[in-house]
């Protein structure tokens, strides 16, 4: 039996479909089966950053309303043979699929995959509610900007509702060292201190995702990238391994890197 | 009956007027005999200053309408002017009521921001108001933890009274009664280290809340209304 998790974030564009891909690609390196679920109807763009489109034929509305077998609507990965998504519609809107009929398809992928990892779309809405409805485990996604803080929050509130999911993750997204350094943005601390929650891990900005985005092939295949680096490791924690964060800055102090060896932040 | 001992009795004291009524006779009486007596003494204390006149009903329920009713009779004569009536009887919905509003409510969690906690009574909350997040309270709202977001204390009768405690105080806005206010510009810088427990109260004086150390308020500030309900 399989574990579905939602990667959610309140707010748009803040990276919910790069870290779902990410994660996806990264599990299925570590030869976990894996089976991504695009909810974001009307709104695709999972397929778009797996470099999928070409290969959908049936979609999730079509799945839900039993015009296909959910088995014919999974599109298989072009590059790992564990790897498949299921893709939303693009020609309907949310109201199309009800969560019911979610947490049912939901269910029914958990019997023949490791991990379902259902990428939100943004806001509280049907979409919203769709996409938790057969979750066991939520990603929160933010970056450093008080706006996007203040989404997670109220995502967080939201999910705490939803008794069936675990506590929710941190995933703080888009870090700019040079800003950090500067005192120009929240601080990883700052965030903690209000979100209050488990931190999952920090992904630093990177120009590396928007160029691999744009090729249909998720960062954490190009494993030089320090955002790759930072989504195997987020990979390993989901796995259960204890990794240490990141560090932010570039030159560390022998105490931090000694630390850091020892697992202790 | 009133030939035995009398319904009313009247008592002088330093502070004003004590009216000890009988509690076993009908009530009707009793408002007949309590004008008779004060239209008897009307000349005594004529011309004097205001009276302060207490009320004690004994074991005699008395009805909201009663009560209007004793105090117009007695306001009835320009200079008597009642303080306070007393009955040892109170309904049980006047008793839960009381008690609701007078109990503290204990509450652990975080209030996120879309969210709003409203208690009857005094809120004690263990865990951080983030911004866009609501508690309210009918009498006074005790935080430890980070206030964030708006606080609303004393929405009940004598709000005005109410008392709103932070372990971080930076607020978007906090309702004392009637009254708010707000953060004067953007997010407020985050506590240092020795930070001390804040406390925001209204000033009567100036007719603002105040944000002042929970000490220097003990001091200015009548706090122990606030503590005798604990």
């Amino acid at each position: 039996m399989g574990e579905a998790i939602v990667v959610t974030s309140g707010k748009g564009g803040v990276g919910k479909t790069t870290t779902s891909a990410n994660i996806g690609t990264v599990l299925a390196l570590q030869g976990k089966k894996v089976c991504l679920v695009d909810t974001d109807i009307g709104l695709r763009n999972l397929d778009v950053v797996m470099g999928l489109e070409n290969r959908i034929i049936y979609d999730l509305v079509d799945v839900a309303h039993g015009r296909c077998k959910l088995n014919q609507a999974l599109v298989k990965d072009k590059r790992f043979e564990c790897l498949s998504m299921l893709p939303a519609a693009q020609t309907t809107d949310k109201m199309a699929v009800n969560p019911s009929e979610m947490k049912k398809m939901v269910d029914e992928l958990k019997a023949d995959f490791d991990y379902i990892i259902i990428d939100c779309p943004a806001g509280i809405e049907r979409g919203f509610r769709n996409a938790v409805a057969g979750a066991d485990h939520a990603i929160v996604v933010t970056t450093p900007e008080i706006s996007s803080v203040r989404d997670a929050d109220r995502i967080i509130g939201l999910l705490e509702q939803e008794k069936q999911i675990t506590p929710p993750r941190l995933i703080i997204n888009r870090i700019r060292q040079h800003m950090l350094k500067k005192g120009e943005m929240l601080e990883i601390d700052e965030i903690m201190n209000i979100l209050a929650i488990d931190l999952l891990g920090i992904v630093l900005d990177d120009d590396g995702v928007i160029s691999s985005s744009n090729k249909g092939e998720p960062v954490v295949l190009n494993p030089s990238s320090k955002a790759s680096q930072a989504y195997r490791n987020i990979g390993r924690r989901i796995l259960g391994e204890t990794v240490p964060l990141m560090a932010i800055e570039e030159k560390n102090g022998f105490l931090h890197r000694f630390k850091s060896l020892l697992g202790m932040r | 009956m009133s030939a035995n001992h009398p319904l009313v009795t009247m008592k002088g004291r330093k502070d004003g007027l004590v009216l000890v009524m009988d509690d076993s006779c009908a009530y009707h009486d009793l408002l007949h005999e309590l004008k008779e007596k004060l239209t008897v003494n009307a000349n005594l204390y004529k011309n004097g200053p205001v009276i302060s006149v207490k009320v004690q009903a004994g074991n005699r329920y008395l009805s909201e309408s009663q009560r209007d009713e004793l105090k117009k009779m007695i306001h009835a004569f320009d200079y008597l002017k009642v303080d306070e009536i007393q009955s040892n009887v109170m309904t049980f919905e006047e008793f839960s009521k009381k008690k609701t509003q007078e109990k503290i409510v204990p509450i652990a969690r975080i209030i996120r921001s879309g969210q709003t906690l409203s208690v009857e009574g005094d809120l004690l909350l263990i865990g951080d108001v983030n911004p866009g997040g609501i508690v309210s309270a009918t009498g006074n709202i005790y935080i430890f933890g980070a206030l964030r977001g708006i606080a609303l204390a004393g929405s009940g009768s004598d709000g005005k009274h109410a008392v709103i405690c932070a372990s971080v105080m930076s607020p978007t806005q906090l309702k004392i009664g009637q009254v708010i206010s707000r953060a004067e510009s953007g997010p407020v810088e985050e506590m240092n280290e020795n930070q001390k427990l804040e406390c925001a109260y209204l000033d009567e004086s100036v007719g603002k809340i105040v944000i002042d150390r929970m000490h220097s308020v003990l001091k200015k500030h009548d706090f122990s209304f606030a503590l005798e309900k604990m």
